[in-house]
């Protein structure tokens, strides 16, 4: 593998190395006004430096804070090893965040300087620049609608880099001596994390930090400076540092930027990119999109894909996996290559793919199976900010949809209880070189999170299976206990019901409860279809719940579920005993939902509190209730239905070792 | 505030109409209308249904004669013309009723704009050769710049038939801007959109201005559109101006409000 010198121990003495041994290699490419541009190394070194002079030029100083606001764009990648170039800090923030939000940010980090991306970011920081008054300079770099705004403090990019080519003519040597005196232990990178509770936190990464990960694309995915990456995820998103900026530095492959957000999808099919990171949604919606397109095409077409899609499923996997396939499989499915794979991984611009990876969520066995079969080396990994991303990831030949991998490599895992001794099943907790340095300017968060040894608490509830692999199942705070000491997760039951496109909503009970006990929200297009293809006749939603043949439907579903869970030592315990079906969606102008559509734990506690009760009693059938409903027009009204309740079958086969 | 004092400032007369009479037999469009149009400014014309607001601008663009009055555009006075010759000088304009290519693309809508400025006959640019080639560059790069402007690079290669309303109007408007235009006539350039695609249309109307300097003539129903983008307002009504002046002036005229809330025509005489 092609790994550079260990004396470039940060992202600017690797970007002297490239521009030497990789100059005339493309660094960086950006869609615009249609075509791709591109830079090359030596190009990229020659912007970074000029930016870098003019910065000096403008007063910034080894320690300062650089503000990076912006899509993904070459500019604003330069800037940030501008920044480091200079024993500076760059601090990527969400380019979405309202102004307001930015503040907190902005003081909290001490930021001296902002580069932004356009005149919406500019115009956000020129309104709340009275609020922080620490912030000294904003740099724009698309000069559309800034022709006049005459504030002294507002400059253009171009012109920062004009007068920076200028002070190279008077001290040619700068950028190197400047770059010289880095070393790895400087903070590299200053990442806000968007935590759920209070305000966001500063996470420090030294270069020794970003180099651990950026090590992981030589060492562990195997990049070569030919392999190709599209630039697209936020980038004050830790995996975008990781992905885009050091792993690019490590290796020396291209970062691609696409045109605007609205184009990624045909940037993605023009790039091909080999190397790509997207969330499960992004997968399911994608996955959405071939279906739907599909319902549209003939006949003969449809056939095709249905027959070859088969074959796929058959033996797509065990291809990807390299396990033995007969002959008569490996031929059908090199026709379907021809006729079917290969055009829709061309049309979704997968055909290059050598690596593909998810994580940030459970993902459905289904979508992941639908990329695998394809031939798309689809994996999962496990992460955080705190980490430099991994902690665990799935190597070739060991990849399971519902597993997070074993430990990455150089990545120390342990499960502890509370008490901090190893326990099967508990919180996740980690050691590595890529260990973050500190919360900014917050010891007492630090030393929560990362004690004397360097471990550090992931807050997450996980365990490892039979094959070392880790399995999250949910974040710590809300796992509970049944009444026999079994640990109850209801997110992992959830995910799982869900993944069942029957079931939309999920909500599963068993803390301090004798069993597990769950509410399901049916998903009205796919029950609906289901009922029309066998002629069940409905008149609504509320009467569609309480057919006993949707019952039976989702009564399947959850005792699939139920064998599954039986599988985990750690979690036979918890399977559902007892369901019903709502006889209204779980909906956000009712406060059930978020507007992100997440469940609302606490108010449906409260709000039904009665099934609830009525699920845990044996002795209760059905429930009748009337529940106060709130029509879109704002007016209320109310619902009466009668529940049933349904006892499902508890699955006694023992736990098994995963035949890998 | 952000907002700087911006914009080119307002200059010299662009365009004069004089003493305009429009009849189809005996229904009288336009009645002794004169008003002028400045340099870089962008003037509303408003006016209840039927007040002859878009037979004004086929007036100004060359669709229509009027059979008495006096057009003056850009200091020369205007014989009577055919559309293509009002577009020569620099005169583009948009309909109220979409009307694009809608088989071909959102660029090649665009790059038709660019028509007028090519300078090779058809031959050369059907074999596609030597210098035409450069020359379909250049353009391609100008049309760029427009899809960039308007930010429609997403549907940059997607026939505009199929595309949303509110994204036509948009490509109709970068296939105007494609000409270059020195008064760009736009004919309700916001009938028939939401709120967000209004608020996005009025920053790009007000973007061309002060990008460009491009003099704008529109026609508007929207009153709180109208009032917060021009710097002018005319108001027709059957085939009259009653009113001219600073939004504000308009505002509160009196002859305005009568037609508006719809006084009988008796009374207010």
């Amino acid at each position: 593998m092609n790994h550079p010198a260990a004396e470039c121990n940060t992202l600017p003495k690797l970007l002297l190395h490239n521009a030497v041994k990789l100059g005339d290699s493309p660094a960086n490419r950006e869609k615009d006004l249609g075509i791709w541009q591109t830079w090359t190394w030596s190009q990229v070194r020659d912007e970074t430096e000029c930016l870098a002079g003019g910065l000096v030029q403008l007063g910034f100083q080894r320690g300062d804070k650089l503000a990076i606001i912006g899509d993904n764009r070459p500019h604003l990648y330069w800037a940030m090893v501008a920044a480091q170039s200079l024993g500076g800090v760059p601090v990527p923030l969400y380019q979405d965040s309202v102004a307001e939000e930015m503040v907190h940010v902005l003081s909290n980090g001490d930021i001296k300087f902002a580069i932004v991306e356009n005149q919406e970011q500019t115009d956000k920081l020129i309104e709340i620049k009275e609020q922080c008054p620490q912030l000294e300079w904003i740099i724009y770099e698309d000069p559309r609608g800034m022709q006049h705004y005459n504030q002294p403090f507002v400059r253009r990019y171009l012109e920062i880099q004009e007068e920076g080519r200028e002070y190279r003519k008077a001290k040619p040597e700068f950028f190197q001596i400047e770059i010289e005196q880095g070393t790895g232990a400087d903070p590299g990178i200053l990442l806000y994390t968007s935590g759920t509770t209070g305000l966001p936190k500063g996470v420090v990464l030294s270069f020794d930090n970003l180099l651990f990960g950026g090590r992981f694309a030589a060492d562990f995915h195997k990049l070569t400076p030919q392999d190709e990456v599209l630039a697209y995820l936020p980038m004050a998103w830790v995996g975008d540092n990781l992905f885009c900026l050091a792993q690019s530095y490590y290796t020396g492959f291209c970062v691609n930027c696409p045109e605007s957000r609205d184009t990624v999808t045909t940037d993605l099919r023009e790039i091909g990119p080999t190397y790509y990171f997207a969330p499960p949604t992004v997968f399911e919606a994608l996955i959405t999109r071939v279906m739907i397109r599909m319902e549209d095409a003939g006949h003969i077409k449809r056939w095709l894909f249905d027959t070859f899609m088969n074959v796929a499923k058959r033996c797509g996997t065990d291809i990807l996996d390299g396990k033995p396939v007969s002959f008569y499989n490996r031929l059908s499915y090199a026709l379907g290559e021809l006729l079917v794979y290969g055009p829709l991984k061309n049309v979704l611009g997968f055909s290059r793919i050598r690596q593909a990876w998810t994580a940030g969520e459970a993902i459905g066995p289904d979508i992941f199976n639908f990329f695998r079969s394809l031939g798309i080396n689809i994996k999962q990994l496990y992460g955080q900010t705190e980490a430099t991303v991994y902690i665990s990831a799935q190597p070739d030949g060991e990849v399971f949809s519902d597993t997070t991998g074993p430990p990455a490599p150089g990545v120390e895992l342990r499960i502890v209880d509370d008490a901090g001794n190893d326990a099967d099943l508990g919180e996740v907790i980690y050691r590595s070189a890529g260990v973050f340095q500190e919360y900014y300017k917050n010891p007492e968060s630090t030393s929560n999170t990362k004690d004397a040894e360097g471990w550090v608490k992931t807050g997450d509830a996980g365990f490892l299976d039979n094959l070392g692999h880790l399995k999250i199942i949910d974040r710590l705070k809300d796992v509970g206990r049944m009444k026999d000491g079994t640990r109850f997760a209801p997110k992992y039951i959830e995910n799982k019901l869900k993944f069942f496109q029957q079931i939309k909503h999920a909500v599963c009970f068993g803390d301090q409860k004798e069993f597990a006990t769950a509410f399901i929200n049916i998903d009205l297009d796919a029950v609906g279809n289901w009922a029309e293809r066998r002629n069940l006749a409905y008149s609504g939603y509320t009467d569609l719940t309480s057919r006993s043949e949707v019952y039976d439907l989702i009564q399947e579903c959850v005792e699939a579920v139920n064998e599954d869970l039986a599988r985990d030592e750690q979690l036979r315990g918890s399977q559902v005993q007892r369901f019903l079906i709502l006889h209204k969606e779980l909906d956000p102008d009712d406060g059930e939902l978020t507007r992100t559509s997440k469940v609302r734990r606490s108010t449906v506690d409260e709000k039904y509190h009665e099934l609830i009760a009525a699920l845990d009693d044996l002795q209760v059938k059905h429930h009748k209730i009337e529940a106060e409903v709130t029509f879109e027009d704002g007016r209320k009204g109310t619902i009466n239905a009668d529940l049933q309740i349904r006892e499902c079958a508890i699955s006694h086969i023992p736990p098994q070792a995963k035949s890998a | 505030m952000t907002e700087v004092s911006s914009r080119h400032s307002i200059g010299e007369t662009l365009l004069s109409v004089e003493r305009i009479n429009l009849a189809f037999g005996e229904v009288k469009a336009l009645a002794n209308v004169s008003f002028s149009v400045r340099e870089h400014e962008v003037l509303a014309i408003i006016g209840p249904n039927g007040a002859g607001k878009t037979s004004m601008l086929n007036v100004i663009n060359g669709f229509y004669h009027p059979q008495q009055g006096q057009i003056h555009f850009k200091g020369l006075h205007r014989q009577r013309m055919k559309p293509y010759e009002a577009a020569v000088q620099g005169i583009a304009r948009t309909f109220q009723n979409v009307a694009l290519f809608k088989g071909m693309s959102t660029l090649n809508n665009i790059m038709t704009g660019r028509n007028l400025k090519m300078r090779r006959n058809l031959l050369w640019q059907a074999l596609h050769l030597g210098p035409a080639r450069e020359e379909e560059l250049q353009h391609r790069a100008a049309a760029e710049e427009i899809i960039d402007f308007l930010e429609i690079q997403s549907i940059r290669k997607i026939p505009v038939g199929r595309l949303p309303y509110g994204l036509q109007k948009r490509v109709e408007l970068g296939r105007a801007l494609a000409m270059e235009p020195d008064l760009l006539l736009l004919d309700e350039p916001m009938a028939g959109m939401n709120m967000e695609e209004k608020q996005d249309m009025c920053r790009f109307i007000l973007d061309i201005n002060e990008q460009y300097g491009t003099t704008i003539v529109l026609i508007e129903h929207d009153m709180g559109v109208v009032m917060d983008i021009s710097d002018r307002v005319v108001v027709l009504d059957y085939g009259q101006k009653i009113a001219e002046g600073t939004p504000d002036e308009v505002r509160s005229n009196q002859a305005v409000i009568d037609a508006y809330l719809g006084v009988s025509h008796e009374e207010a005489a």
